[in-house]
């Protein structure tokens, strides 16, 4: 069994300058208890790896808006004007990578792989540094493993083991940076007795997990 | 009816009975509602869904259950929830039978330009490069001209979303096939003449013979 973490004890654990790998897509499936105490904690100088920055103060929006983000590796920001504020004004380093391109490279972290070969991107302005890999005469961009100090999972359920589930589209980068954190924190909406999910609905096994929250009071 | 209303019915008519779809953001998004019932066409979300549905009625949204620009949705029978890697793998592995976007520019070589205006607009590309890439055919759902100037130009002057020649372009005003040849013209808007869409056009248009008008009942 795991034990239960409260949230101001999660974001006690993640130190300043942290890397962090998190859930969520506008929002949906963002461990957001998680997030809300470590603006309450006044982190700072976190990179963050997560598909999208939501909108001004809400899910990842949260970090943004507290300042607590120094660098930023993500696909889309065109919805957090305050994002791209700070990319332009240098006070948030940005990294812009697709979308497909981003999960695999967090996707090759967590299993093991030395990197990515894509075609995405060829022949744009992102091709330009990157090593270009021709395979049985197709031509590929090669991005990187990526992993982090930290990911921050938002799960729907949680047993003591640590075994997760999502609904529906809460799912998208969680089940994977659950393999590329090099302590993985999960933040479940429901705390369930073992046994009570079947083996087959379980998406994150609870092995990867480090630390589950302790259940929303 | 709308501008973008006839193109979104336009295009509706380019999806076959049980084709996996991507809708994108904005204008694209219109498309789903000339679909008719039980034909068959199954919606991607690249957030992580297989089936998309309607807006659920106000009330009975689940906060799990979104679009990919974080809209409430609801799933059809048959859907499927998936991850961002398999949802991904589903874009650039040539799954998804046709893909629907917005655009900037596109040009002679068929390129489409539709992520960025350097200097103003960086949103990031979020999926628009793995579905450029990757889906089996891209259709560029636009509305003709922005402030009286023409979207389709000899040659992109705004970064490119992809090197890969799109399929088809739709606008209120014609359809237009990209083709190693150029753009030809294919089918022209009720009550616009040949010479109109030409005139309305920046780049050069393949003519051949008579033009027909698209059906639009």
């Amino acid at each position: 069994m795991k034990t239960a973490l409260t949230a101001a004890a999660a974001a006690e654990l993640i130190p300043d300058g942290a890397s962090l790998l998190i859930g969520g897509f506008m929002g949906v499936g963002t461990p957001n208890r998680i997030l809300d105490a470590l603006v309450a904690r006044g982190a700072r100088d976190l990179t963050v790896i997560t598909n999208d920055t939501a909108r001004p103060g809400q899910g990842i929006g949260k970090l943004i808006r507290a300042g607590a983000v120094a660098r930023l590796v993500t696909s889309h920001i065109g919805l957090n004007p305050e994002t791209q504020a700070g990319m332009i004004d240098g006070t948030i380093a940005v990294e812009l990578v697709p979308q497909g391109t981003l999960i695999e490279q967090i996707r090759s972290g967590g299993m093991g792989l030395g990197g990515v070969l894509t075609p995405t991107g060829l022949g744009t302005e992102i091709e330009a540094g990157r090593q270009v890999i021709e395979v049985e005469g197709k031509r590929y961009l090669l991005f990187p493993p990526i992993t982090a100090d930290f990911a921050l999972i938002g799960a729907l359920q949680a047993d003591g083991f640590g075994n997760l589930t999502y609904e529906l589209t809460a799912h998208n980068f969680n089940p994977i940076i659950a393999l590329a954190g090099r302590r993985v924190i999960a933040e479940a909406e429901l705390i369930v007795p073992v046994g009570t999910i079947p083996p087959d609905a379980v998406k994150t096994p609870g092995v990867l997990v480090d630390h589950l929250l302790s259940r929303a009071v | 009816m709308s501008e973008k209303d006839l193109i979104a019915k336009r295009v509706a008519r380019e999806l076959a009975p049980g084709s996996l779809v991507n809708l994108g953001i904005g204008l694209p998004s219109l498309v789903a509602k000339y679909v008719p019932p039980g034909h068959g066409v199954f919606f991607q979300s690249e957030n992580g869904m297989i089936g998309l549905g309607a807006p659920p009625p106000i009330g009975l949204e689940d906060p799990h259950m979104t679009d990919a620009g974080g809209n409430f949705a609801s799933i059809v029978p048959g859907a499927a929830s998936i991850d961002s890697a398999m949802s991904f793998g589903l874009i650039r592995g040539g799954h998804v039978d046709v893909t629907v976007l917005g655009g900037l520019e596109v040009d002679e070589a068929g390129h489409l330009a539709n992520w960025k205006v350097p200097g103003k607009r960086v949103p990031g590309m979020g999926g628009a490069m793995d579905l450029v890439a990757g889906a089996a055919r891209v259709i560029v759902a636009m509305q003709h001209c922005v402030g009286g100037v023409s979207k389709i130009v000899p040659v992109c002057t705004l970064p490119l979303t992809a090197q890969r020649r799109i399929d088809l372009i739709v606008t209120e005003l014609a359809v237009i096939a990209p083709t190693e040849a150029g753009l030809v013209l294919r089918e022209r808007a009720p009550g616009v003449s040949t010479e109109a869409v030409i005139a309305a056009t920046a780049a050069r248009l393949i003519v051949e013979g008579e033009v027909p008008e698209f059906a639009c009942d």
